[in-house]
């Protein structure tokens, strides 16, 4: 694990928010006023249920999504508004995702050459064919395909092969940081494995960076060196990965840890589970102040009237939560 | 214990344009009074056409049931006409599948929808069951039941719907409850309230119950016992305990292994190259062959037959033939006892 301190920031997220209008004048927050670090090198998981804004929050950092406010720095530099071509397509060459849908990610009418080749054409990172034809094979073989595979197509894949091809087509510009959205949650368990140890054996060989977003606890924690949780648009906690799922701080945190079932019978039957009463509400008319706090145990009055501030509970330890709060932890 | 379920040398097949797929390959399987087995296995392993095939919903054509019986209370399912087949539906043996959304009906309010099968199996009165339904309702835990009842699926959220599903599987207090994937599409801490949900009816009631799943965090929960299935067979079946903490078969080991443990860090999780069998042209040996770091030459050739390790493990291994080599357990399955 890298150490805290003297750590390079790659990515810096600052008070980031993507509001979608949905009709009626109606406003869903998506993703609210969030902030966070990736430093170079690192996995930066971010696990969360369904809805609570992962997919928009990196959408939104590559500007696949214009963000209604706030600010990411790449290096330093402002991400957004770049009007300059040249530089605008450097950020897009360095900043890849690969995404969940190993299906429907990639075209299905050209061949897996032409699909992990696009980007090589698009950056010009080619001199002629034959150097393009060599660096498809190169990416092939290390992402564990080999080079007969070039000249087919996406439909003669399984599943964690086509994944493989995403990858590929993703390292074929040469990236430093990528944005892996639930890369393997639509693959069999034995398969998950093998992509995971890619990417990780991929990272130590390129430096890469990467944002690791899915909702399987157990593999987050097993890949990321740190993690962060999201709630409703928020995020709630990020710590280092151990500390999280040893010593997790708020009570969302502690209810979605508790909830996973783990493959051990033993553990199970022993097991004390804080269950969550409810669901979760809707994004486009969220609860005052916390807006875990109707489903939270733990909740006080203030919970209701004032937002949680993001600070630091712990050295490299970030919560929003009253309870972490010296104001008002006390009650 | 008496067995509610057999189901003995099941053949089923689907004729494709590429060929007859051999979906399911000679399963044997039975279930008990009061227990949940649970079905693992790789995607395209059999598991949901070997529980449709006890419903009686494979679709015919392209599917049939070539060969086997299926015994429910010591009556052939297979033998019955579609229309006693019905009667069986939903009254003796009922089932929820994956996604909510697909098994309900949009158009139809929550009520009407649970209401119909008290109706036609039960052969309640409308008024009784209105009156049961809301019962129900209340029994899977939605709040404001009388109201809800007047509303559509789409009011309701993912895991509330889900709720309705069981429900509705419950409703006529079936002797079979098979859930194919029951919490896939929902969140963890919803899929915690449904488990607890599942739980807490079958010791009311003592219904069987198949479940369907990838995620061996749910079996370890819910299920008393466990067919782990791989092309199209059953490789090796046990008590939960067995499965977890004395696995037999190179396939078990690698599904336990390749799981990240939420206690403790492994530098590289185990994972098994390869891809799982073609079934419309299925290998003549053990399934598994292929892929298994063990496999030796007479796996390639032959279908190993199974060794009965206790009175409820059985494996489908060369390994455990007495001339085969001793091979170790990889000591990443570590779960626990394993060791
Ligand atoms: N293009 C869009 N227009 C309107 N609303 C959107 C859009 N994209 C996302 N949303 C909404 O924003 C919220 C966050 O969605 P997002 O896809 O980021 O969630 P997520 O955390 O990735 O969930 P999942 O785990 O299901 O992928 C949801 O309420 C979603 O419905
Ligand atoms: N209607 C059908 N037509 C043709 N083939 C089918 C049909 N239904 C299932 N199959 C095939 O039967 C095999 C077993 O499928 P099944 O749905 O039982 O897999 P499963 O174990 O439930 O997998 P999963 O975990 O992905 O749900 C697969 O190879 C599948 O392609
Ligand atoms: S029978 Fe052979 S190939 Fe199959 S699991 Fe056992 S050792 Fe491996
Ligand atoms: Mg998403
Ligand atoms: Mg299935």
């Amino acid at each position: 694990m890298i150490a805290a301190q003297g750590r390079e920031k790659l990515l810096e997220v600052k008070n980031l928010k993507k509001y979608f209008n949905v009709g009626h004048k109606e406003v869903l927050k998506a993703v609210d006023d969030v902030s966070f670090t990736i430093y170079k090198g690192e996995t930066l998981g971010l696990v969360g249920e369904s809805g609570c804004g992962k997919s928009t929050t990196g959408r939104t950092i590559i500007d696949l999504y214009g963000a209604t406010g706030g600010q990411v720095l790449y290096s330093g530099k402002e991400v957004h508004g770049v009007k300059e071509k040249s530089k605008k397509k450097e950020l897009t060459r360095k900043m890849q995702m690969i995404f969940q849908d190993p299906y429907a990610s990639l075209n299905p009418r050209m061949t897996v050459k032409d699909i992990i080749a696009e980007g090589i054409d698009i950056h010009g990172l080619a001199k002629n064919s034959k150097e393009r034809q060599a660096r498809v094979f190169e990416l092939l073989e290390t992402v564990g395909l080999n080079r007969d595979h070039a000249s087919r197509y996406p439909h003669e894949f399984s599943g964690g092969q086509r994944q493989r091809i995403g990858i590929a087509r993703a390292l074929a510009v040469d990236p430093d940081f990528i944005i892996a959205d639930e890369p393997i949650s639509a693959l069999d368990v034995s398969i998950q494995a093998q992509v995971v140890n890619l990417l990780q054996n991929l990272q130590k060989e390129r430096g890469l960076t990467y944002l690791f977003i899915a909702h399987d606890l157990s593999m987050v924690k097993h890949i990321s060196d740190r993690v962060g949780v999201m709630y409703l648009g928020n995020m709630v906690e990020l710590s280092e990965s151990d500390e999280l799922y040893d010593e997790p701080l708020h009570p969302y945190t502690q209810a979605l840890l508790s909830a996973i079932p783990v493959p051990d019978p033993n553990v199970e039957r022993s097991r004390e589970r804080i269950i969550l009463e409810g669901d979760v509400p809707s994004p486009i008319d969220p609860p005052s102040g916390c807006r875990f706090r109707t489903r939270c145990p733990m909740a006080m009055d203030v919970c209701a009237q004032v937002t949680p501030k993001w600070q630091e509970a712990k050295e490299g330890h970030w919560v929003a939560c009253h309870l972490h709060d010296d104001e008002y932890k006390h009650g | 214990m008496d067995k509610l379920l057999e189901i003995k040398d099941l053949h089923v097949s689907f004729d494709t344009y590429g060929g007859e797929v051999k979906a399911v390959r000679g399963v044997n399987l039975d279930v008990k009074k009061g227990e949940t087995l649970a079905i693992v296995g790789e995607s395209g392993s059999g598991k949901s056409v070997t529980s449709k095939a006890v419903m009686g919903l494979i679709p015919n054509p392209p599917g049939r049931i070539k060969q086997g019986e299926i015994l429910f209370n010591g009556k052939d399912l297979t033998k019955l006409s579609d229309r006693k087949m019905q009667g069986v539906r939903g009254k003796d043996i009922s089932m929820i599948f994956q996604d909510p959304m697909t098994s309900l009906n949009p158009t139809m309010t929550v009520g009407k929808q649970i209401m119909e099968g008290l109706i036609k199996h039960q052969k309640l009165s409308r008024s009784e069951a209105r009156e049961r339904t809301v019962k129900l309702l209340d029994l899977v835990g939605i709040p404001n039941p009388d109201k809800r009842v007047k509303q559509y699926p789409h009011q309701f959220s993912g895991g509330m719907r889900q709720r309705v599903v069981i429900a509705i599987a419950l409703a006529c207090n079936p002797m079979l409850l098979i859930a194919d994937e029951p919490t896939t599409a929902l969140d963890v801490t919803i899929q915690a309230q449904i488990l607890d949900l599942m739980r807490d009816l079958q010791k009311q009631m003592s219904t069987s119950i198949i479940l369907i799943t990838h995620d061996l965090g749910v079996v370890a929960n819910l299920a008393h016992r466990v067919a782990v299935m791989y092309g199209g067979k059953i490789i090796e079946t046990g008590t939960v305990d067995e499965v977890f903490y004395k696995p037999k078969h190179p396939y078990t080991w690698g599904l336990l292994s390749s799981m990240p443990k939420l206690h403790g860090k492994s530098e590289e999780l185990l994972a098994i190259p390869g891809s799982p069998p073609d079934l419309s042209n299925p290998p003549k040996g053990c399934p598994f062959a292929p892929r298994c770091p063990h496999a030796m030459q007479v796996c390639i050739e032959h279908m190993p037959d199974y060794t009965e390790l206790t009175d409820t493990q059985k494996s489908a291994c060369w390994l455990l033939d007495e001339r085969a080599p001793k091979v170790e357990p990889p000591e990443t399955i570590g779960v626990g006892g394993s060791k």
